[in-house]
């Protein structure tokens, strides 16, 4: 027989009970999931922002990644032009490719002389229109409102530094950086400049206007090991969220960057970036890539890594959520494994003179099972669905009644949404899960129905 | 011809630490098509007699035969495919599933039995009709009357169109006047669908409407009287 509709009216017969059953299976599901969109959100907003500052992925020197921190100049990429060129006129690339753009990073120390304070920091030079089309990826629909970098129109000799860099330079004044102390120490005159850096920067100094109260000096090494010098006008200070960085960032353009590491040399790139239309993308656009760069520069040690793998700490994030969110979906299966399993035990001491009955007039042994188990999966299944409904539901609530919050690293609080709709894996997942689970979780009462003795079951009071 | 065969059938059941006999070398035969009555005082065994004859109990000792088939060379599978078949219960407490109507308990064995649907709609329509329930087809059984239900169980039992009917005390809960109608739309049915019927009762209407009847006391058997003549 079909035993479904049997199964679906027999759960209707104890409403009561069934609907406390279906209750905490819905919550259950609903706090799954909510969690689960909480997560996932996260998952993409971090995402979001890797990919909005570097990219899908980069091709790189090989060692850059692993050794190019001491001594970026000398893992320059100097074809960098080369590579831009071939991988935006590519006919597979293309589709996919939003963004190419080179970057320059660099290691120095950043003084303002006229402080008389220094401090070591690291740099990024950047092109700046690329850069702000980068910022414009928003592929998972995140409510945010694109901002350009504070470089955009600023004049080639612009910075912009962290708001601790501004502190430790003095510069919080000048750039009018909001909740900056200052120390109570003695304030050192224009004339503390270093006569060897005042050297260096003589040349630049004559050709460029008057120092101004935001000008800071940029000592790095170049592509040789030599000390070079370049007086750059910071426009801002920006916090970064994260205090290391936030002391230690200046960002400046492309070109000077290139001209303080390279000086008269071939510039070079330390990084080409490149940003994809879709996250899903990767594997076909790296592996693209990779036999492009085989092919048109076989000689020269390249490769690329993708965002990921760049930045560790997304991983150990998405991980540790994967992790809290597992435990609480262990936490909810185990609470709906009692919790049907109970109301299965009852159902069968309920209905024992129904299971002889059943049994006399001819269904067999493995049909009560059946019968349970259906009516398991049945409250599993119509639970879930009802978690799944109410979890939209609650999500669309959230998303709209102008939560926010500040996640760790971030400067600005984003809204707090919880991504349910569309995750149609998490949501088929957790249904099927659920479903399975009280399936699973009747298949004891039902194997105990399954073995009672049909004279001892009719006899049943 | 015989229906059901019992050689040297034996049970008991345990109650604590004490094994309590309840059928005691039963031996006797059931002639097919007949109307047959196990009569007996309460805890005579009439039951556990009914029960091994029905196949929803095995005995401890000696063979249990319905139409030449040993139950006991059954296992459970081909034992409950051969109740679904062969044998058709009526319950004291007519037993019907409270979830289904009418019409789908009587539906119930023939949906076991692989019945077509066409050919089991035809035939819960005649049964319902044929105990006077056809009206009340969609009425679920907490909707019908004591006599109804038992109606219902009745033509349930017989859907798969059975050799044997074993009816345990089918006007027990019933009062004399509908229990009368019950006897004797059995027996009509019984005549025209000449089908073995088998009760257990101490109910005097249902033992005068027997073909034969099987006298029990004590687990064991002290009579059996056929429209011929007493046996034994």
């Amino acid at each position: 027989m079909n035993l479904l509709p049997l199964a679906a009216r027999n759960l209707l017969r104890n409403r009561r009970r069934s609907a406390t059953t279906l209750f905490a299976m819905m919550v259950g599901a609903m706090a799954i999931l909510l969690f689960g969109g909480y997560a996932r959100n996260i998952n993409l907003g971090l995402q979001t922002g890797f990919v909005q500052h570097a990219g899908h992925l980069q091709i790189q020197h090989r060692d850059y990644f692993l050794f190019g921190n001491g001594n970026p100049a000398a893992y320059g990429i100097a074809d960098y032009r080369r590579i831009v060129d071939l991988v935006e006129h590519d006919p597979v690339l293309k589709p996919m490719l939003k963004v190419a753009t080179p970057t320059l990073s660099l290691g120095g120390i950043a003084g303002n002389y006229a402080a008389g304070v220094s401090r070591t920091v690291i740099g990024g030079g950047v092109v700046v229109a690329d850069q702000n089309r980068m910022r414009q990826w928003n592929d998972y629909g995140f409510p945010i409102v694109f901002k350009p970098m504070r470089l955009t129109g600023t004049a080639p000799d612009a910075a912009v530094i962290g708001t601790g860099v501004a502190r430790v330079l003095q510069l919080c004044g000048p750039l009018a950086v909001r909740h900056c102390p200052t120390p109570h120490v003695e304030q050192a005159s224009g004339a503390d400049l270093p006569g060897d850096i005042a050297a260096l920067a003589g040349e630049a100094q004559a050709q460029r206007a008057p120092r101004q109260a935001t000008t800071i000096e940029l000592l790095a090494a170049n592509a040789h090991g030599a000390p070079n010098v370049a007086r750059l006008n910071v426009v801002a200070a920006v916090p970064q969220g994260v205090k290391e960085l936030d002391d230690m960032i200046v960002q400046l353009h492309f070109a000077a960057a290139q001209k303080l590491v390279y000086g008269g040399d071939t510039p070079k790139a330390t990084a080409v970036v490149l940003q994809l239309a879709h996250t899903s993308q990767i594997p076909a656009a790296r592996a693209r890539l990779e036999q492009l760069l085989a092919q048109h520069f076989p000689g020269q040690p390249l490769t690329v890594l993708d965002y990921a793998t760049l930045n560790p700490s997304y991983g150990q994030i998405v991980g540790m959520f994967g992790a809290i969110f597992g435990f609480i979906a262990l936490l909810i299966g185990v609470i709906v494994l009692f919790t049907v399993s109970n109301t299965m035990s009852m159902a069968v001491v309920e209905r024992t003179v129904e299971i002889g009955t059943l049994r006399a007039i001819g269904l067999r042994r493995a049909g009560i099972r059946r019968l349970f188990v259906i009516e398991g999966l049945l409250l599993g299944l119509a639970g879930s669905i009802a978690g799944v409904l109410a979890a939209l539901a609650a999500a669309w609530a959230i998303n709209h009644a102008g939560l926010s919050w500040m996640p760790p690293g971030n400067v600005e609080p984003v809204p707090l949404t919880v991504r349910v709709w569309g995750e149609y894996t998490m949501i088929l997942s957790t249904l099927l899960g659920l479903t399975l689970v009280a399936g699973i979780s009747a298949w004891w009462p039902a194997r105990r129905a399954a073995r009672l003795e049909i004279v001892d079951a009719l006899r049943h009071v | 011809m015989q229906a059901v065969v019992l050689d040297g059938v034996g049970k008991q059941y345990r109650l604590g630490q004490v094994d309590v006999p309840a059928l005691t070398d039963i031996g006797f035969e059931i002639r097919a098509q007949r109307f047959t009555v196990l009569s007996g005082p309460s805890g005579s065994g009439k039951t556990t007699l009914l029960n091994l004859i029905g196949g929803i109990d095995r005995p401890d000792s000696g063979r249990v035969l319905i139409d030449g088939q040993d139950l006991d060379a059954l296992d459970d599978d081909a034992l409950s495919d051969f109740r679904a078949r062969r044998i058709g219960f009526i319950f004291q407490n007519f037993n019907l599933l409270p979830v289904l109507t009418a019409f789908e308990n009587v539906e119930y064995p023939l949906l076991l039995a692989r019945v077509p649907a066409a050919a089991r709609r035809e035939r819960v329509r005649e049964l319902l009709d044929a105990v006077g329930l056809a009206d009340k087809a969609g009425n679920l059984p907490n909707q019908l009357s004591g006599g109804q239900r038992q109606r219902v169980a009745i033509a349930r039992a017989l859907a798969a169109r059975p050799t044997l009917v074993l009816a345990d005390e089918p006007t027990a809960n019933l009062d004399s006047h509908t229990g009368e109608a019950i006897i004797a739309l059995m027996r009509r049915i019984q005549r025209e669908q000449q089908a073995t019927f088998v009760f257990s009762s101490h109910d005097p209407a249902v033992l005068a409407e027997a073909d034969d009847a099987v006298h029990i006391r004590d687990g064991a058997i002290t009579a059996i009287e056929r429209r011929d003549g007493v046996m034994a």
